[in-house]
């Protein structure tokens, strides 16, 4: 499932983050480390935002970063930032999660979304993102439910 | 029944979108189809509604489009009452 692609190098916590700019920029670095994406694709997320609006909260407190995959898609892969004090867009809307999603191709990642979409679906998982402050106490705590 | 999905680039969040609205279609026994696409593409794609983030359809609507503004996409139950409200008792 979905919590099985978030290894331990790819979620980040952090107390406060200043803009959602410098969010995205962090939440995509374990991406760009591992090769996933390249930092063309982090500058086309941020682009996205800045034409559009934040369409990219999905739901209260969660936003899902995304560009196009030849904005620099080297292969599938998600990573999670999480801010304990949420981060503000232009409009009224913010965040506490950044979940960067990097699809290969338009099509082959409709299983990955149906897992975040099940997964945010459960407002209690958010609340235990939201609690732990490191990958092992969310772990901990998803497994203790 | 036709039903565009949109954000900004057509992929990730209106993909996502899509995958509720059709499923909440099926529980409200609606006979329709929810497809994803980008903003500048649905500007000329006809459909009998458009569903999206308020910022969105706000950027969408020409006047003459039947707009559905939905905030949470992941809450089946925010988006069955949305289709409710619009096309049932629309």
């Amino acid at each position: 499932m979905f919590l099985s692609r978030l290894t331990k190098e790819l979620v980040q916590f952090e107390e406060k983050i200043d803009s959602w700019e410098q969010a995205i920029e962090l939440a995509s670095n374990p991406l760009l480390e591992n090769g996933s994406i390249k930092e063309s694709y982090v500058k086309a997320m941020i682009e996205n935002v800045k034409n559009f609006g934040p369409y990219i909260v999905l739901m209260p407190q969660v936003a899902m970063p995304h560009a196009r995959p030849e904005d620099g898609v080297e292969k599938t892969g998600i990573s999670l930032l999480v801010v304990k004090e949420k981060v503000l867009f232009e409009t009224d809307k913010s965040a506490n999660l950044f979940l960067v999603l990097a699809a290969e191709d338009a099509t082959n990642h409709l299983t990955l979304l149906q897992e975040i979409s099940d997964f945010l679906s459960i407002e209690e998982n958010i609340e235990t993102l939201l609690n732990a402050t490191n990958y092992e106490e969310f772990l901990n705590n998803l497994r203790g439910k | 029944m036709k039903i565009l999905a949109v954000c900004g680039n057509g992929l990730g969040t209106s993909f996502m979108l899509s995958l509720n609205v059709n499923k909440a279609l099926k529980e409200l026994n609606i006979d329709g189809d929810c497809k994803n696409m980008d903003l500048a593409s649905a500007k000329t794609e006809q459909a009998d509604y458009y569903i999206g983030s308020p910022e969105i359809m706000d950027q969408l609507n020409d006047g003459k489009k039947k707009t559905i503004r939905v905030v949470n996409m992941v809450n089946l139950n925010e988006i069955k009452d949305a289709l409710k409200a619009h096309i049932l008792e629309g």
